[in-house]
């Protein structure tokens, strides 16, 4: 996995990973900042349809330097299973 | 009539309309663009077309969908989507529909000549630069021909016919004279007809460019679109987007709509089957859908009162319209009053044939004919009276509108007091 860090070794929270992951959110849905919370559903809580979420998707491999693979962006349905994947892959 | 099914067609009103256009958006807005004598033509600054023989257009300038739309649609929609929904949203509005009317009663024709083009040259540039997995999952629905209609139906909840028409130029008086037949056949109450475009990209001005079929008039712009004038040298690009609300009388009165701004009359297309790009020289194809329309609005040539041309400004093209204006009217052609208003908004490509019959419907609604600005120099192969340069209070009852496309596609309208 390339380091977006290009060989700095800097570690970001969850905390910031997520602060990041909202603002895209945010950006590419159309919601309020205080919608987004870790527990949101993509589809349920957050209105994206099945194209919002290969868009959102792609905006987060854009953001944070990485390829995620489709059946990896398939179990993606909440904010925290994007936080982790971007904290343990990134 | 021995148990025969007596056929009876509905009759068809126009009860809203809107519009975004070069000079000027909202009906109001419009109608004064178009009346008071300047061209909407200027440099384009968006790109540097500095390379380009035409660099010239007809812009809507400050059009700002977050006005209209929230971000994430504005987002996943073309420029010739939002058009169509501004445009759109303004007839449903002026017709007093937003209440509701039934959604499997009503539906949805679109005009338009190319689509997304926008869309399509920016996501290409993707592919080439960035490879297949960079493009946008929006691409394909932003871009595809008919998802103004498709997103129109979606936004006012229409469930009736939806489709597109692609006639280039034509498209959009097409797109009207198949939401009448809809209406007259039973089969809605209730049709928004229109079109819109949005091809102002440098591939677009490049390609017509080619076919020299532009002014070049760009140290001038104000002064480019001259229809009819001698010293016009081809069409300039506009952009933009009209929409009408078609209904049937029944409907309308029904619901006691809020105007009735005049009757659809009548209709008529076809074809020149002789070249892709030139009109036919006697303007033969052009005078069919005209006369095609006069019959089929029960109506006698000299009961037109004005023609709003299609009239681009092309060389050809204006003196084939004359020809075919003169071969349906004879000497009453010379006592109508035919005018171009592409000369104030350019040209709207597949929006213009819907545009310019809010163009026309709004002269009956005034009593005053739009003009064709810019006309300076008499062509003595344009010997009509073509309302020169300032607007012409007149009795008016029945208008006609034409538009006629690329690949020799006609279409002619008619609408009348009701």
């Amino acid at each position: 996995m390339k380091n977006y860090h290009k060989g700095v070794e800097v570690v970001a929270s969850k905390e910031q990973i997520f602060d990041k992951v909202k603002e895209i959110i945010v950006d590419q849905l159309g919601v309020e900042e205080d919608e987004v919370t870790l527990e949101s559903s993509f589809i349920e809580d957050l209105g994206a349809d099945s194209l919002d979420i290969v868009e959102l998707i792609m905006a987060l491999e854009e953001e944070f330097g990485m390829e995620i693979p489709d059946d990896e962006a398939e179990k993606i349905s909440t904010v925290n299973d994007a936080v982790e994947y971007i904290r343990e892959n990134s | 009539m021995g148990g025969d099914r007596e056929i009876s067609m509905e009759r068809v009103v126009v009860t809203g309309m809107g519009v975004v256009s070069p000079a000027g958006s909202g009906l109001d807005e419009f109608w004064a663009g178009i009346t008071q004598g300047e061209s909407a033509v200027d440099l384009v600054q968006d790109y540097d077309l500095s390379e380009y023989p035409t660099r010239i257009a007809a812009q809507v300038k400050d059009f700002d969908p977050s006005k209209y739309l929230d971000r994430k649609e504005a987002r996943h929609m073309d420029r010739f989507v939002q058009f169509a929904i501004v445009a759109a949203d303004e007839a449903w509005r002026d017709a007093d529909l937003l209440s509701g009317v039934d959604p499997d009663r009503a539906g949805v024709v679109v005009g338009n000549g190319i689509g997304g083009m926008q869309t399509l040259t920016e996501q290409h540039q993707v592919l080439l630069e960035r490879g297949p997995s960079r493009i946008n999952p929006f691409f394909i629905p932003k871009m595809i021909g008919n998802i103004a209609g498709g997103q129109l139906a979606i936004r006012l909840n229409l469930r009736g016919p939806n489709e597109t028409i692609v006639t280039a130029c034509a498209s959009s008086g097409n797109a009207i004279g198949s939401g009448l037949r809809a209406i007259q056949h039973g089969e809605a109450d209730v049709m928004l007809v229109g079109g819109t475009e949005a091809a102002l990209i440098p591939l677009a001005f490049a390609g017509f460019c080619s076919m020299k079929a532009m002014s070049t008039r760009n140290d001038d712009p104000k002064h480019a679109s001259r229809p009819f004038d001698r010293e016009r040298d081809g069409f300039v690009m506009g952009e933009g987007a009209g929409f009408l609300v078609l209904e049937s009388l029944r409907h309308a009165e029904r619901r006691k709509a809020p105007r009735i701004y005049a009757e659809m009359a009548g209709y008529g297309r076809s074809s020149d089957a002789y070249h892709v790009v030139e009109p036919h020289p006697e303007g033969e194809g052009a005078s069919q859908a005209m006369m095609r329309a006069i019959a089929d609005a029960g109506l006698f040539p000299d009961d037109v009162d004005y023609i709003n041309a299609h009239g681009t400004s092309t060389p050809k093209g204006d003196i084939a319209e004359t020809l075919a204006i003169k071969r349906v009217f004879g000497d009453y052609a010379y006592r109508l009053a035919v005018s171009s208003t592409k000369s104030s908004t350019g040209h709207l490509l597949g929006a213009a044939g819907a545009v310019e019959m809010i163009a026309s419907i709004l002269a009956l609604k005034h009593q005053v004919l739009p003009p064709t600005i810019n006309l300076e120099y008499p062509d003595p192969d344009c010997d009509l009276y073509y309302v020169p340069n300032l607007p012409q209070p007149r009795r008016v009852r029945v208008v006609m509108s034409n538009a006629f496309g690329f690949g020799g596609q006609n279409a002619s309208l008619i609408a009348r007091e009701l």
